[in-house]
């Protein structure tokens, strides 16, 4: 099985290659001229107030938790999925959706208290 | 796996190549069409018809002075943009051109298609951070946030697709749409709403207008390629135009029938001798790719038909319409493959 993704890598170490040319294309080609403004960051023409590096509002914190959560739980999707045919076959099909609508219908009501909750309100 | 890594190598070489050209092809394609649905003729200078516009786009960046602010963090800078173009152009290895003509089939095509595409998140997450600019930081929170909101809704479109499939493989999945006869076993007859949800998000994952907000210039500037210049920006430029063919490529394979051809049954019925031969092979390549060109012409259509959303309105869109349209839907299909499948 691990012969199965030598492709993979394969491609993955061409499109590396072709990645570290281009960055050294644009390192190597074009004419190195610095100065002072040249090398600040961008505001529009102002001189940078402070740094970016600053703290950003909370609601990114939170979509990004709201999302591993509910990612891991359509992972869990995966497997039902990939065998569910299976066990349709071996007629128990039935009692897994009855399962998996238990699971979604714990999901739906996860994101219904989290809008609910005004979680995911953006203005 | 009976190819020889050598050969491996080369198609692999030749698919790299092709999504490059590809690129450039589509950069002049919506410059132009964009041109005439605004009633412009578009490039017409360079080459006939203006058709070597890009590649002579593409010399001119890489002559450009590459621009770094002092106050980046240079390694993570260059990172950024190697990321986007690495994950741009390994999907296309998992995409079958014809049958059995594709460079990895272990299985579990579809689950590195989305692990992959989740990857390119970190490439626009690292190009605002490390530029150290305001513009860049916040168009790179913007499409962070976006990106993974859209990300859940993608993931259960592909989770029925994968139950009407019985399995992972984008091979297996294409050849199963062949068993509705002519064209209705397509996943987009069968599973209808999941394409219609895959569509939309794909859309939104490609940084595409009307989900274009990363790049919204009238407010972020540049959004998170800001502080780019050069061949650097080219790179994201590349990686944005592959992102958007590959992600037409995988529409259309996961939802319109791949390679297959439309009453592909029939005409193998009435020309026996075609199965299995080198022109049934070159006609499901050219179908694919007539099939991805429709979808490469709907992004540019849909660019100059809806206007750009709002911030808050492309994150209700995400997590309150799409997100249990598409939990519904898995179990739609679950009900359907218990119905007509069981």
């Amino acid at each position: 099985m691990p012969a199965d993704f030598v492709p993979l890598l394969l491609m993955l170490a061409l499109a590396a290659g072709l990645a570290l040319t281009l960055l050294l294309a644009a390192r190597y080609l074009g004419p190195r001229r610095a100065n002072p403004i040249k090398e600040g960051a961008y505001e529009s023409g102002m001189d940078p107030i402070g740094t970016a590096r600053q703290r950003y509002s909370v609601k990114f914190y939170l979509v990004a938790m709201i999302f591993i959560i509910f990612d891991v739980e359509v992972v869990f999707l995966y497997p039902w999925a990939v065998s569910f045919q299976e066990f349709l076959a071996a007629g128990e099909g039935i009692g897994v959706l009855a399962v998996v609508s238990i699971f979604i219908l714990v999901l739906g009501v996860g994101l219904l208290y989290d809008i609910r909750k005004g979680g995911l309100e953006f203005d | 796996m009976d190819v020889p890594y050598w050969l491996l190598a080369i198609i692999a070489f030749g698919v790299i190549n092709f999504m490059l050209i590809s690129a450039s092809v589509l950069v002049y394609a919506e410059r132009k069409v964009s041109g005439y649905m605004q009633n412009r003729p578009g490039p017409n200078r360079v080459g006939p018809g203006g058709f070597l516009q890009p590649f002579a786009d593409v010399f001119k960046l890489m002559f450009k002075e590459d621009i770094a602010p002092r106050s980046a963090s240079s390694f993570v800078h260059s990172l950024a943009p190697a990321v986007m173009v690495v994950i741009a152009m390994t999907v296309p290895a998992m995409i079958p051109f014809a049958r059995g003509v594709v460079i990895v089939d272990n299985g579990v095509t579809v689950l590195i298609i989305l692990a992959l595409t989740s990857v390119s998140v970190y490439g626009v997450t690292m190009a605002g951070w490390s530029s150290n600019s305001k513009f860049s930081l916040l168009g790179g929170l913007r499409s962070s946030a976006q990106m993974i909101s859209y990300e859940l809704s993608m993931g259960l479109a592909v989770v029925s697709v994968v139950l009407l499939a019985g399995s992972l493989s984008v091979v297996e999945i294409v050849e199963d749409q062949a068993r509705g006869g002519a064209i209705l076993g397509w996943n987009v007859f069968r599973n209808p709403l999941g394409a219609l949800i895959f569509v939309i998000t794909a859309f939104a994952e490609t940084n595409r207008a009307p989900f274009d907000l990363p790049e919204a210039e009238q407010e972020l500037v540049g959004g998170y390629h800001t502080e780019y210049s050069g061949m650097k920006f080219g790179m994201f430029f590349l990686a944005e135009y592959v992102n958007w063919f590959v992600a037409s490529f995988v529409i259309a394979t996961l939802f319109f029938g791949g390679y297959l051809l439309p009453f592909e049954p029939q005409i193998l019925a009435a020309y026996p001798g075609l199965d299995g031969s080198v022109l049934l092979g070159l006609l499901q390549a050219l179908t694919l790719l007539l099939k991805v060109s429709f979808f490469a012409f709907l992004f540019i259509w849909v660019r100059w038909t809806l206007p750009r959303f709002k911030y808050n309105q492309l994150m209700t869109i995400g997590w309150k319409v799409l997100l249990p349209t598409a939990l519904v839907n898995v179990l739609l299909i679950a009900l359907v493959v218990v119905l007509f499948m069981g």
